[in-house]
């Protein structure tokens, strides 16, 4: 069953910023040279830190394992070089605040290679099995999350997944990685979403990408065989099409409810990274020890989607794309968007990490407040139909109880209305604030 | 070679803007209202200017007095205040003396806006709340309405402009009762071609009715007004006036010309749709646009005014902060049916 929709469907609300993708998206992924040092923090996914079972001194292997999950929600972690482990201590990560992690000095002269047998049969295995494979593979989902993969992967019994959606709306602007995925390995995401579908039990995967990638979807459909149930959907340009609740709206029309998660209407959402990690470790042997990595923004000199090792810092990547330009005011990891801006060029490259964008004064000067009119923009922008503009003033009041009545805890911060805000008010980051003290002031011991 | 790192900013995502500004906006409505202001100047010449002016003078005025120093510059810059005496001067007889224009500009901004808060914090639209002060100030001043084109040309200006201040305006020679004053107390109905075009009695800006019209068609395609608020009030006004034309076509007006006559669509269009006072709620916005509308229709038809628009708009702008309160949009994922 071969069907190639070009519909362009569509969940209601959203953004629509422009994309900035020129920068990167005809550039072939390059693979960023090994280098000395790499920093891999054991906390790099949502969930409970990974625990190191390698001690300073150890040599280790690229791809060996040097960290075990440390609970259900948490995943592996594996050497992204062959080399000797220098430290295991604490580290200063993304947010600035120092955190345990695993210091490995790579050995100048090894082939780095990866042992291509090192997986196990996906087909005999059972489905706990596969699972844990996949933790034990520390596959994380790469459109920026880092949430892991097995967890989602983990139905409750009487729960049937009849739909694998795979995401490659990739909305945010500048990131170009799903975009070069799709165009230069779309077999290996093919091989990876059909492990996926056939381990779930799906009975069709459908992969969704945005309007603005029509070489990706010329791309996968040349591909397809006819004896896999694959299509594409084609998704109209709007931020946040890739919101997974937002995605199963636009191609399935059905919203996923409050506080559920997609399970709940029998899909299963997996971002095209992810789709080609599994492939990668299955049938090729590879860990998640390196991810596709879109360097761009006004900063840098040369942009650049590449392959980057894990803990590689942020500075090694930046010099191999020729530096910083003069006028670089901040740099996101991640999008735009949704991304986080880091505080120095020494933290390391995680599993989350889709860009590193350098931006200059335009985008980081100073804009100036006004009061909000209630103009009503930030309520046309929310996906989830929030009222911002309310939100935002309780916020600045500090009434966060009252921000509860007004369903604070249904936003995903994607942003939409502090883009969309003409008086330049923070709102997201209003919301975030008070969400944060929400969920301190609940549990004061966490 | 060893570079310095840039000491790098921290601010959050989102880093990028849609460009549209707050001063911007306000900005779009001055150009909206340009044209129906250029046609008060063809109507009623330099009259239109004084007392344009002097409304405008009074809320900057206003404006600039009770800014804190620090800001004095920024309030003035964001164009509010000049709008809010423009919309002020349009809803004022030609005829009016100055300085009542001059006090009811300074009105609306002093105790429509600043006394709240200022911008973004009041309940009542400022110039119509200015208005509202002059009209129960000046009862007399403010329903004198005087018939367009002045004698003498553009630079003739009608005697109760020049009114010294506290001094009530000399009537003037030429006066002209409104279509609605006629309808209501001669059941004398003009014709829609005048209507439409201006030739007639009315405050500056609501004669002519196209013209209102364009800037609205403007402000709609720069996204900077609610279209469900203009639609929800003309819409209801016609359907209102349709049921009325079925009892007794003679005594009530025809949908047309409820639409064309009076400030409705000075209103409806630019009063009404100032987002502060109005619903942010896309529900919100329907229920404030048809009361607003129903409220005028009974003030016109029933209530012992003529006209009716500037108190249908403020006694909804009263209730704006319950219709929000309960009008929030459904949030994504609540209530939906678990489908498969």
């Amino acid at each position: 069953m071969k069907v190639f929709r070009r519909l362009r469907r569509n969940f209601e609300h959203g953004v629509h910023p422009a994309h900035h993708k020129q920068q990167t998206e005809n550039l072939p992924i390059q693979r960023v040279p090994f280098g000395k040092h790499y920093i891999m923090p054991l906390g790099q996914h949502i969930g409970v830190p990974s625990r190191a079972v390698v001690a300073a001194g150890d040599p280790v292997e690229r791809g060996q394992l040097i960290a075990e999950p440390g609970g259900f929600v948490s995943t592996a972690l594996h050497s992204p070089v062959k080399g000797t482990v220098s430290k295991v201590g604490d580290f200063r990560g993304v947010d600035g605040r120092f955190a345990p992690a695993i210091a490995i000095e790579a050995d100048p002269f090894a082939t780095q290679e990866v042992d291509p047998d090192a997986a196990p049969d996906w087909r005999s295995l059972s489905l706990e099995a596969f699972i844990e494979a996949v933790q034990m593979a520390g596959i994380v989902g790469m459109g920026g999350a880092a949430f892991p993969s097995h967890v989602k992967l983990s139905v409750p019994d009487g729960v049937k997944i009849r739909h694998l959606l795979i995401n490659g709306a990739e909305c945010e602007p500048y990131l170009t990685t799903d975009h070069r995925l799709m165009i230069e390995r779309p077999e290996a995401l093919l091989e990876g979403a059909e492990i996926l579908r056939q381990k779930l039990g799906a009975e069709e995967t459908v992969i969704g990408i945005e309007a603005n990638k029509p070489d990706a979807i010329e791309t996968i459909s040349r591909h397809l065989s006819p004896d896999q149930p694959v299509r594409i959907v084609t998704l109209k340009v709007k931020y946040p099409q890739g919101a997974e609740k937002m995605m199963i709206k636009s191609v399935f029309g059905t919203e996923v409810p409050a506080g559920r998660l997609p399970r709940d209407v029998e899909v299963n959402v997996n971002n095209v990274g992810t789709a080609v990690a599994i492939a990668d470790y299955f049938l090729r042997g590879m860990p998640l020890i390196e991810r596709v990595v879109t360097v761009a923004g006004p900063g840098v000199t040369y942009p650049a989607n590449l392959i980057v090792p894990l803990g590689t810092s942020v500075r090694d990547v930046v010099r191999f794309c020729g530096g910083l330009k003069p006028g670089s005011r901040e740099i996101i990891m991640g999008g735009p968007m949704m991304g986080r801006p880091i505080a120095s060029l020494d933290v390391p490259v995680l599993k989350g990490c889709s860009g590193v964008l350098v931006f200059t004064e335009e985008q980081t000067a100073r804009r100036k407040e006004y009061p909000c009119i209630r103009c009503g923009r930030c309520l046309e922008a929310c996906p989830y139909f929030l009222n911002p503009s309310r939100l935002a003033r309780l916020s600045k009041a500090r009434m966060f109880d009252e921000m509860k009545d007004y369903n604070v805890f249904d936003c995903v911060e994607c942003g939409c209305c502090t883009f969309a805000c003409p008086s330049n008010i923070p709102i997201v980051q209003l919301i975030r604030t008070a969400k944060d003290d929400l969920k301190n002031r609940k549990e004061p011991d966490a | 070679m060893k570079q310095k790192d840039p000491d790098l900013l921290l601010f959050h995502a989102p880093l990028l803007r849609q460009g549209m500004t707050t001063p911007k906006a306000m900005r779009d409505v001055l150009i909206a209202l340009a044209p129906a202001t250029g046609a008060s100047l063809w109507f009623f010449g330099m009259s239109a200017v004084l007392v344009l002016g002097a409304s405008i003078a009074g809320a900057v005025l206003a404006e600039w007095l009770f800014a804190d120093r620090a800001s004095r510059g920024e309030s003035l810059r964001d164009a509010t205040g000049v709008l809010t005496g423009l919309l002020l001067g349009l809803t004022l007889p030609p005829g009016l003396p100055m300085w009542m224009a001059f006090l009811g500009g300074f009105v609306s901004i002093a105790l429509g806006k600043v006394i709240w808060g200022g911008l973004g914090h009041n309940l009542f639209n400022p110039a119509l709340l200015g208005r509202a002060f002059l009209l129960a100030t000046f009862p007399i001043a403010m329903t004198t309405w005087v018939s367009a084109h002045p004698e003498g040309g553009f630079f003739s200006v009608y005697a109760g402009n020049l009114a010294l201040p506290f001094m009530q305006a000399p009537v003037d020679g030429v006066t002209a009762a409104t279509p609605l004053g006629l309808l209501k107390f001669e059941q004398e109905v003009t014709p829609l071609t005048n209507l439409m075009l201006g030739k007639i009695g009315g405050s500056l800006g609501e004669t002519n009715g196209i013209l209102l019209l364009l800037g609205g068609v403007y402000l709609w395609l720069r996204r900077d007004l609610d279209w469900r608020i203009p639609v929800g009030i003309l819409g209801t006004v016609v359907i209102f006036s349709f049921f009325l034309g079925l009892f007794d076509a003679e005594r009530f007006p025809t949908p047309l010309f409820s639409v064309f006559s009076g400030g409705l669509l000075l209103g409806a269009i630019y009063m009404a749709t100032d987002p502060v006072t109005s619903p942010v709620t896309p529900r919100g916005a329907w229920i404030f646009a048809i009361g607003t509308g129903v409220l005028v229709m009974l003030i016109r038809v029933f209530g012992g005014l003529p006209e009716g628009v500037m108190y249908a708009i403020l006694l909804m702008n009263a209730a704006t902060p319950l219709i929000d309160r309960y009008t929030q949009p459904r949030v994504f994922g609540h209530g939906a049916e678990k489908q498969p």
